[in-house]
């Protein structure tokens, strides 16, 4: 009956910790565009792809104490940080299953930046289009962003490396 | 390419009861609500399964399609007058307010949930396919749909038109609200929308109110906050709503492991292999799945045909309040142990609503501010100036509960079973 908050803990296990909201949001988005077993609805909202879903069953993990959630002030905003606690392991170790590739994923996707997630992101949101028109899309709907054509070309390439990796 | 569609020859008008009257001038409107994709809303309800708790709440997404497409005119009337708004946009935005929704199939939450379809996809989908919205659409310009579509998606550069439709105060909202309130009979979801019109002003990224409207937006934001949890996210119709869902999910299953239906299972077989086209989807509505659960209260699984009886004759779960992890672990083991299959009769339903929230300066948030504009020009975010809003700003409301079929817990012939079961559930 927990199941999707389960694979939500994994993650976030598998990626030890999480700087930032956008930045998880934006894991789990790219996560389950990879065809991992995620369920959150998504939106596309003024950063790209976002889940009120996730949002919410972040918050319920953190009351229910098997997330540990670190607010910091960086330069001037506030910053949130994800961990799973001692209790969140101990429901790992029984009542957690492994979710097969997604670790290795995760853990690449963290090493990125938050601002080249949302990049990723917003690509794979507009992946009916061709990438001429993704180009385009980007530019239009984050054009406040400046993302440049070198950026972009990276998160294509990203995409196919992750795509490779759930292979 | 034909002829551009123009102005009707008279002014057609719908009576209705939230706006007395919705006018129609533009012919391309009268058109797109002929189309039998935008006349299948009228056999789609607004709130789902909310019916079973509020008997009023009949009215269909037709009705609040038209609503917002009203309030949408209305406050272009007002803007087009003033310099930022650019008045060729108006059919845009009028076709976008019009199919915001044409997209929503049958009880669209539980159907998005159990088979990965998407009401959005299928808005898009619907204004850029071969249907007959889309050769309404396609009279006023070549790429009329596809910038049509990006206003329903929000990915249209213009900020100011999408903000109309989808913003923390826009036309859907503003319908929605009153429209439900209207229905359901509550007294809680009324404001003064004559008065918040009045004050909207256009600007190049969205829409702001003029300062001395403050209170009637405040008389809003509250009327929204009532609505969700004394409506919304009623417990009785959140079970009706898990039972919707439980059964779409064991219908799925049965038919991926080769159960042989009573029925020919014509709608939902491509449902059921993930194959849906926008055909079999516009060919969805509520009618046909009450057809299909009522068929279904006679099959052989007694899974699917008790919660098919319990969906149709109102037999609801009864709720307490959410569980330990732990403790729901141990329902579970306690519900097999009974014969009572927890993966159908265990259910934990979450809702979750942030009234009001604002874009604090510097914090990477999703939402975007309702911004007040203040006689020396000055742009205030609301709840910098509004005590009332300030206290709720932010302020993200959840619950939780445990769904279970009380009737068959007070079944379990192992009195000492069924007393561990309740020790739990009555904690």
């Amino acid at each position: 009956m927990f199941e999707d908050h389960l694979k939500v803990v994994t993650l976030i296990q598998e990626a030890g910790e999480v700087i930032g909201r956008k930045k998880l949001q934006k894991m789990v988005y790219i996560a389950k565009k990879l065809n991992f077993p995620f369920q959150e609805k998504y939106q596309f909202h003024f950063y790209g792809p976002y889940s009120e879903e996730l949002t919410l069953k972040i918050e319920e993990l953190c009351n229910m104490g098997y997330i540990h959630e670190v607010k910091e002030k960086v330069s001037g905003y506030s910053q949130y940080r994800y961990a799973v606690n001692e209790e969140g392991q101990k429901l790992l170790s029984t009542y957690g299953a492994e979710i097969e590739l997604l670790g290795d994923c995760v853990r690449s996707m963290n090493e990125q930046s938050s601002r080249f997630l949302e990049l990723v992101s917003t690509i794979m949101y507009f992946d009916k289009f061709d990438a001429d028109e993704i180009k385009e899309k980007v530019q239009t709907v984050k054009a406040k962003q400046k993302y440049t054509e070198e950026e972009m070309d990276e998160a294509f390439a990203y995409i196919s490396n992750l795509k490779n990796r759930v292979q | 390419m034909a002829k551009p569609l123009g102005k009707l020859h008279e002014e057609k008008v719908f009576k209705d009861p939230v706006h007395r009257y919705i006018h129609v001038r533009d012919e391309l409107i009268w058109r797109l609500i002929g189309t039998r994709e935008f006349q299948r809303l009228r056999r789609i309800r607004q709130l789902g399964t909310t019916y079973l708790t509020f008997h009023g709440a009949e009215h269909s997404r037709f009705s609040h399609s038209l609503g917002v497409y009203e309030i949408t005119r209305r406050i272009i009337d007002i803007f087009q007058e003033k310099q930022t708004w650019d008045p060729e946009q108006r059919l845009l935005v009028l076709s976008a307010a019009l199919l915001h929704d044409v997209g929503h199939g049958p009880f669209s939450h539980s159907f998005e949930k159990v088979f990965g379809v998407d009401h959005e996809e299928f808005s898009r989908d619907i204004i850029l396919g071969d249907t007959e919205v889309n050769s309404v659409l396609l009279q006023m310009g070549e790429d009329f749909p596809k910038q049509v579509a990006e206003v329903i998606a929000k990915t249209h550069p213009d900020k100011l038109i999408v903000s109309l439709i989808s913003s923390q105060i826009d036309a859907d909202r503003m319908d929605y609200l009153l429209r439900d309130a209207y229905f359901t009979g509550v007294s809680y979801g009324n404001f003064d929308i004559e008065r918040i019109l009045r004050v909207m002003r256009p600007t190049e990224d969205g829409v702001v109110i003029k300062s001395s409207g403050m209170h009637a937006v405040e008389d809003y934001i509250m009327s929204r906050y009532q609505m969700y949890w004394q409506v919304y996210f009623h417990p009785v119709t959140r079970s009706a709503e898990v039972i919707l869902s439980k059964i779409l999910h064991r219908a799925k299953e049965l038919y991926e492991t080769g159960y042989t239906f009573k029925r020919e299972l014509s709608h939902f077989k491509t449902l059921f292999e993930g194959s849906v086209s926008l055909e079999d989807y516009i060919s969805l509505d509520e009618g046909v799945i009450h057809y299909y659960f009522q068929g279904w209260m006679d099959e052989e699984d007694p899974i699917l045909s008790d919660l098919c009886i319990r969906f149709i004759d109102r037999k609801l779960f009864k709720y307490t309040e959410m569980v330990s992890f732990t403790d729901g672990h141990l329902l579970s083991a306690y519900f097999q142990e009974a014969g009572i299959n927890p993966k159908y009769y265990l259910v934990v339903d979450s809702s979750s609503d942030l009234p009001y929230d604002f874009y604090r300066p510097g914090e990477k948030e999703e939402r975007l501010p309702i911004n007040l504009l203040k006689p020396n020009g000055e742009i205030r975010e609301l709840s910098r100036e509004s005590d009332v809003v300030e206290a709720i700003s932010g302020k993200r409301r959840t619950d939780h509960k445990l769904y279970f079929p009380m009737d068959l817990i007070e079944g379990i012939k192992d009195e000492s079973l069924k007393t561990k079961i309740k020790e739990i559930l009555h904690k």
